[in-house]
């Protein structure tokens, strides 16, 4: 009977084992290894951190890099600022057919392929472009207007496509908010500020951290909406890794500037969790 | 000296129905007033009225002789015990009780010190540091009665807070309710749907119907001289029969019930007049229960009848007669002296009762 039952257990693990060190266990190890080689000859390799040395002593790899980073948490911010006012009249305000519409105009972008909504704000800002074509008919621009390849391009690409990751979490929470907490606040002398400081933001903490945690991830990790939307001067971290991979055929150093990536993501994440004083546990559960 | 609130012609319509209509009201300062009524009747709509998250359709509000209506909730001198108590779970004890002090701006020491003091009251000394999942229900309705308390609101409000309390809870909490009350000397507002947290706690009592209220006074009225058929349907237990009034001279009348009984009642000065339909309510406690008629000589109502069942809840105890007309069951209390121990179902007993009283109220629709 418990060798039954062990057996039991083990036939329903084995999907999920065979998933995870398939999957992401074993080609990580794979790429970790491979990070730490280095070419000497013809398939003569040692190991070495000659990868990860050459990140650090070539300016424009550590500059994109930082630069990625930076753009991520820019984007994260601007997500949830966009995001928050969104969800709060979706959770709390929006009542019955309202509510599950605005729900599905959020959702409805994310039917079509992220390469396609992409192209789709190249249309709208491209110099022969429908805001280009528009302020020259108002008579607000002489000429057409380029207003693609640049960073508020990116930008722009990438608070679109991470909006719904960030309104699920935030919805969620602030559903569970009670109607009657909020007008406590406000029956116990509370204006609109300080109930949203002292009673909203700290109950939606748990979904504001999991949100931000999802789109920057998304962003950091992005590589459509960069190369697409972004211009010459525009580089993102992933872009690197691919012409690493592809074009300049050197994994050893894509793998390094992968797991380079990897760590970037976790500590960023760390210090978002220990900032606000969340654990994973509570965010993500 | 004005009364502490005092509501006038207050309405409000949702859409095309009328949820408060009409209704005026004066609460004295330092008085118990609870609004009774079954859900749906506007008593939570009149409730966040003078809290003042929904706008009255027309009327006006005054708190010690001010109009309110235009001030906005967190400037009313009123505070709110919500349902379901509403603490913040994200603050511990201290910082809920202290959340209004803290918006009202006074000084941290100041704070602590008032936290503390309102704590004392309420018996919970040294509880700040808890969270408010670490508390017991009967606790975080203490906690709720005194985060108001500590603004000294002029008139408190108090939505059926205790509805999510179990049964023995309930009852502690309806002395202590009312102790407090004593204490803070504020002006308690308190809506229910039970009719004994009610009657036990409040100085005076408006029992509200459809929007309106059907009668104001204290318990001892509401009970023993109901002013309506719905009041005297609706607090207390009362058995009800309905006929034609055969006959009324002065305050007596005598009703044909519908199955064909001839009963006494009294009028209590309505106008009814031979002819009408009427409904007769009789308490069960004011039928008494005997084995011969004789006993019951001097009642003007008497039926003979059999038990048709026994229902046992201690010092509640009742009986259900059904009379020999086969006119339904008759609610009657079992008197405690142990008289009656001896009957079982089928026994057949006498019960009879004094014409005054049975309120007799013109049937509704005539």
């Amino acid at each position: 009977m418990r060798s039954e039952a062990k057996l039991g257990l083990i036939l329903l693990l084995t999907p999920l084992l065979l998933w995870l060190s398939l999957l992401i266990f074993i080609p990580h190890v794979d790429m970790f290894l491979v990070s730490l080689r280095e070419r000497v000859g013809v398939g003569e390799y040692k190991i070495s951190l000659a990868n990860y040395l050459t990140f650090i002593n070539e300016p424009l790899y550590l500059h994109t890099f930082l630069r990625t980073a930076v753009m991520s948490i820019l984007a994260t911010m601007i997500t949830l600022l966009i995001a928050f006012p969104v969800s709060y009249y979706i959770a709390k305000i929006a009542r019955g057919r309202t509510q599950s519409a605005l729900f599905l105009l959020c959702l409805v972008p994310f039917w079509v392929s992220e390469l396609v909504r992409t192209f789709g704000w190249m249309i709208l800002l491209r110099e022969t472009g429908l805001i280009s074509n528009l302020l020259q008919f108002l008579g607000l621009a002489d000429g057409p207007v380029e207003m693609l390849y640049n960073d508020a391009a990116i930008m722009v690409g990438l608070v679109y496509t991470s909006m719904l990751f960030m309104v699920v979490p935030l919805v969620t929470t602030l559903e569970s908010l009670p109607d009657e907490v909020i007008e406590a606040g406000y029956d116990l002398g509370g204006n609109g500020l300080s109930v949203l400081r002292e009673i909203v933001i700290p109950h939606a903490a748990p979904g504001i951290v999991s949100g931000c945690i999802v789109v920057f991830m998304l962003s950091l990790g992005n590589y459509l909406t960069p190369t697409m939307l972004g211009g010459k001067d525009s580089l993102w971290f992933t872009e690197l890794i691919y012409s690493q991979f592809i074009v300049r055929f050197n994994w050893e150093l894509g793998a390094a500037f992968g797991f380079l990536l990897l760590g970037l993501s976790s500590l960023i994440v760390w210090g978002m969790l220990k900032l606000t004083g969340q654990s994973l546990e509570k965010t993500m559960g | 000296m004005y009364p502490d609130l005092e509501c006038m012609n207050l309405t409000r319509r949702f859409g095309d129905t009328v949820a408060v209509d009409d209704v005026s009201f004066t609460v004295p300062a330092g008085s118990f007033f609870s609004i009774l009524g079954p859900s749906g009747c506007g008593k939570t709509t009149i409730m966040r009225m003078i809290a003042g998250f929904l706008e009255p359709s027309s009327g006006d509000i005054h708190i010690r002789g001010r109009s309110v209506i235009d001030t906005p909730p967190n400037k009313r001198p009123v505070n709110m015990v919500f349902q379901h108590l509403a603490l913040f779970p994200m603050m511990n004890i201290a910082d809920n009780i202290g959340y209004g002090l803290r918006r009202a701006g006074v000084s941290k020491p100041e704070i602590e010190k008032k936290v503390e003091e309102a704590l004392d009251r309420i018996g919970l000394p040294g509880i700040g540091a808890r969270k408010v999942g670490e508390l017991s229900g009967g606790q975080k309705q203490r906690v709720a009665i005194a985060r108001c308390m500590v603004l000294e609101p002029e008139v408190l409000l108090l939505d059926e807070p205790l509805g999510a309390l179990d049964l023995k809870l309930r009852e502690r909490m309806k002395v202590e309710l009312k102790a407090l009350q004593a204490a803070f000397d504020t002006t308690f507002v308190y809506i229910t749907h039970d009719q004994s947290e009610a009657l036990v706690m409040s100085d005076r009592i408006a029992v509200m119907n459809e929007g309106r209220f059907e009668q104001v006074g204290s318990g001892q009225d509401l009970y023993y001289r109901p002013d309506t058929a719905f009041v005297a349907g609706f607090v207390g237990d009362a058995n009800r029969w309905s006929g034609r009034i055969e006959r009324v001279s002065g305050d007596e009348m005598e009703m044909r019930t519908d199955s064909g009984i001839l009963m006494r009642g009294a009028t209590h000065g309505r106008a009814l007049s031979a002819g009408d339909r009427a409904d007769v309510f009789v308490r069960p406690e004011a039928i008494r229960i005997a084995h011969s008629t004789e006993e019951l000589a001097h009642f003007d109502n008497r039926i003979t009848g059999k038990v048709e069942s026994i229902l046992f809840n201690g010092a509640a105890s009742r009986i259900l007669v059904q009379d020999s007309a086969g006119s339904g069951e008759i609610e009657v209390n079992l008197p405690q002296s142990g008289e009656f121990s001896g009957l079982s179902r089928g026994s057949e007993v006498q019960i009879g009762w004094s014409g005054a009283q049975g309120n007799c109220f013109a049937a509704e629709g005539s």
